[in-house]
């Protein structure tokens, strides 16, 4: 559960930049916000505390009911996304108010954040790419090589094991990567550049967060990744 | 899509044209050492350009010392001071490997003679020859 503020965004892609050691450094271009405040929620009104966040204007199709969240918040345009981001404590709240606008300057090089997307579909995939397993050998004489084998014990149980890995649809999963050094940020075009890959597709929708866990190697290893 | 090509954009280097595969040329890097900075000159024969935007790089050739080294830049990085084209060669092919095979006598090129620098290219001299 998200615990710290962040930003929806959209994944533009990668690319590589020049660090300031002059090293480059693999990159995500994230586009993230403007985020409109559309509302807060507090443990005295509505049981727990978060704040909601719009991202991207939506002009056409904007339903009455929709219209109507955004003229209450006094956002001018109604927005594609809307999301809740849960924040641990109601005092973390007071610094925001509804109708007030989020940019990428939340965000400072060296922090570390943490990403939520939703990954790539794979279609159905065999339990080799879907699990890890090793598979068999494919030569030597073998007969098996990327077959699930056994999937259990004979007449004791008489049935597979609930949860049991096996081949099946993979990927277009909620995923979280945790950590992720900001190499920079750019409010004006509301772009941040991450250091490494996050997960989805290009153009996909994604959750910028403030890193909720971390080690002080990790803080260290931040600072110097700039 | 737009946005990486801007990015990419703003870290190119103006100054880093002018020089083609069979060129000898000196490469001027910054080393940091402890806190100085100074330049450090590799110089040889570019047998490589790839690339291009922001990831270009380049790979130059030289014998030190009776062995064969070769350093990879890249095209744009912020550690290259500047690269200056000493000499210019003609050669019929974008990538050089053959010199590997080659030594002494054999591994030298045909050098260009007359040939026109544009002003944008290469900062530094033009070959003298």
């Amino acid at each position: 559960m998200a615990m710290k503020e962040g930003l929806i965004g959209r994944k533009v892609g990668m690319t590589q930049v020049f660090g300031d050691d002059g090293n480059m450094i693999p990159v995500t271009v994230v586009e993230l916000g403007p985020c409109p405040v559309v509302g807060v929620r507090t443990t005295a009104t509505h049981g727990y505390d978060a704040l909601q966040l719009g991202f991207s204007p939506k002009k056409k199709n904007v339903t009455r009911p929709m219209a109507g969240v955004y003229k209450k918040a006094g956002i001018a345009t109604p927005m594609k996304v809307l999301r809740e981001i849960r924040l641990q404590k109601t005092e973390a709240l007071q610094p925001y108010a509804v109708g007030q606008t989020l940019t990428a300057a939340l965000f400072t090089p060296g922090e570390l954040v943490d990403v939520v997307g939703v990954s790539k579909g794979k279609g159905f995939q065999g339990g080799v790419k879907r699990h890890g397993w090793s598979g068999g050998d494919q030569s030597h004489g073998s007969m098996f090589h990327r077959a699930p084998g056994s999937i259990g014990a004979s007449s004791d149980p008489s049935r597979v094991w609930p949860g049991h890995h096996l081949p099946g649809r993979m990927g277009g999963d909620r995923r979280t990567v945790l950590n992720l050094p900001v190499v920079r940020v750019l409010p004006e075009q509301n772009l941040i550049l991450l250091r490494g890959a996050v997960p989805g597709a290009r153009g996909g929708v994604i959750l910028v967060r403030k890193s909720v866990k971390q080690t002080k190697t990790q803080q260290q290893k931040a600072q110097g990744a700039k | 899509m737009e946005a990486i090509r801007l990015i990419d954009a703003a870290q190119l280097k103006k100054d880093r044209g002018g020089f083609a595969p069979g060129d000898t040329v000196k490469v001027s890097v910054k080393v940091v050492e402890g806190e100085k900075e100074r330049l450090q000159a590799f110089e040889g024969v570019v047998i490589r350009k790839r690339g291009g935007g922001a990831s270009a790089s380049f790979t130059v050739r030289r014998i030190s010392y009776g062995v064969g080294v070769e350093r990879t830049f890249p095209l744009h990085s912020p550690r290259i001071d500047k690269i200056q084209v000493m000499k210019r060669a003609v050669v019929r092919r974008a990538k050089l490997y053959y010199l590997r095979q080659l030594a002494g006598k054999a591994a030298r090129l045909k050098e260009k003679r007359f040939v026109h620098v544009p002003a944008s290219g290469a900062s530094g001299e033009t070959p003298s020859s």
